[in-house]
């Protein structure tokens, strides 16, 4: 996968897969300390320490255990690669969250990518679940953090019964997310 | 700075989406379910829902559903791309790019005909 917003939509579909009401994906650009931070945060059922080695060392896992699957050591290792870590804390009944690290400047880290277009799939994929966005930027110390915050459930209680997949409701949510996520990107781009 | 959407935009939305609505008959309605698994979106299953939901918003296309799954074990045949409309049976379609995924919605989604070519060998 060449960009971390697939990586994140990857971990996003295992906290739907462990039965997720509400999930929470927050991303942070720090430039003075020279990290990007993603935070994957779930209510799912959560993992025991057993499941939780498993997921960690894909290789013993037996068949039967096979949608573990791939998805958490490849951005673990791709975070590894860039002076950074990725930890999993994880309790049955809860919730899962993924904490992920990334040297930014570190020649080997893959770009972002398409952030606004993966929150899109996301929302419009599971509808049901309650979303929670976060984009953030740290451009220069002692400067407050510029922050985009897209809350799924007023979004949803405003349409009522018209659902995301009407047209002109696709293209406000495709805008809003854009917009928001060029907000914090602007200014990143000005300081570099 | 640009001025960022807000309810209120939302509401209007709404407002208009609905008297569409009042306006039409109901025809039945179609849902299309993409894959999206690590096998998906390694395969590039992100850019074939995008291209299924910009032509959706390009063309006005109401009552269309659009969800995702996981993998389903036919991981060979990512990005995979299921459609059903009305009470026929679903139809599953592999190797789904964008460029194939907006001829589903045009042939499948939109006139009903599947497209033989894409589906899936039993």
């Amino acid at each position: 996968m060449r960009e971390i917003a697939l990586h994140i939509l990857d971990i996003a579909e295992n906290s739907v897969t462990a039965g997720a009401h509400s999930i929470e994906i927050g991303v942070e650009e720090d430039l003075p300390n020279d990290r990007l931070r993603v935070l994957i945060q779930d209510d799912g059922r959560g993992m025991d320490d057993q499941l939780l080695a498993l997921v960690a060392n894909p290789f013993t896992t037996s068949r039967t255990t096979r949608k573990v699957g791939l998805g958490i050591p490849l951005f673990k290792a791709a975070a590894e690669a860039c002076e950074g870590h990725l930890l999993i804390r994880s309790k049955p009944g809860q919730g899962t969250s993924v904490d992920v690290e990334f040297q930014r400047s570190h020649i080997d880290r893959m770009p972002l990518g398409d952030l606004a277009g993966t929150w899109r799939i996301l929302l419009i994929g599971f509808p049901d679940i309650h979303w929670l966005f976060r984009y953030r930027a740290l451009i220069c110390a002692g400067v407050d953090a510029v922050e985009f915050l897209f809350d799924s459930e007023p979004i949803k209680r405003e349409l009522g019964e018209v659902p995301l997949t009407e047209p002109s409701v696709l293209a406000f949510i495709r805008e809003m997310l854009q917009e928001g996520v060029k907000e914090i990107q602007d200014p990143i781009s000005q300081h570099e | 700075m640009s001025a960022i959407k807000s309810l209120e935009d939302l509401k209007k939305v709404r407002e208009e989406a609905l008297q569409k609505r009042k306006a039409r008959e109901t025809t039945g309605h179609t849902q299309v379910v993409v894959g999206m698994g690590t096998c998906g979106i390694a395969a590039g299953a992100r850019e074939t829902m995008k291209a299924i939901l910009d032509t959706i918003e390009e063309q006005s296309l109401s009552d269309i559903i659009v969800t995702q799954t996981g993998c389903i074990g036919l991981c060979e045949w990512e990005p995979i791309v299921e459609v059903s409309v009305g009470g026929s049976p679903k139809v599953t379609y592999g190797k789904v790019s964008p460029d194939k995924a907006r001829q589903i919605v045009e042939q499948h989604v939109k006139k009903g005909e599947t497209v033989t070519e894409l589906v899936i060998p039993a």
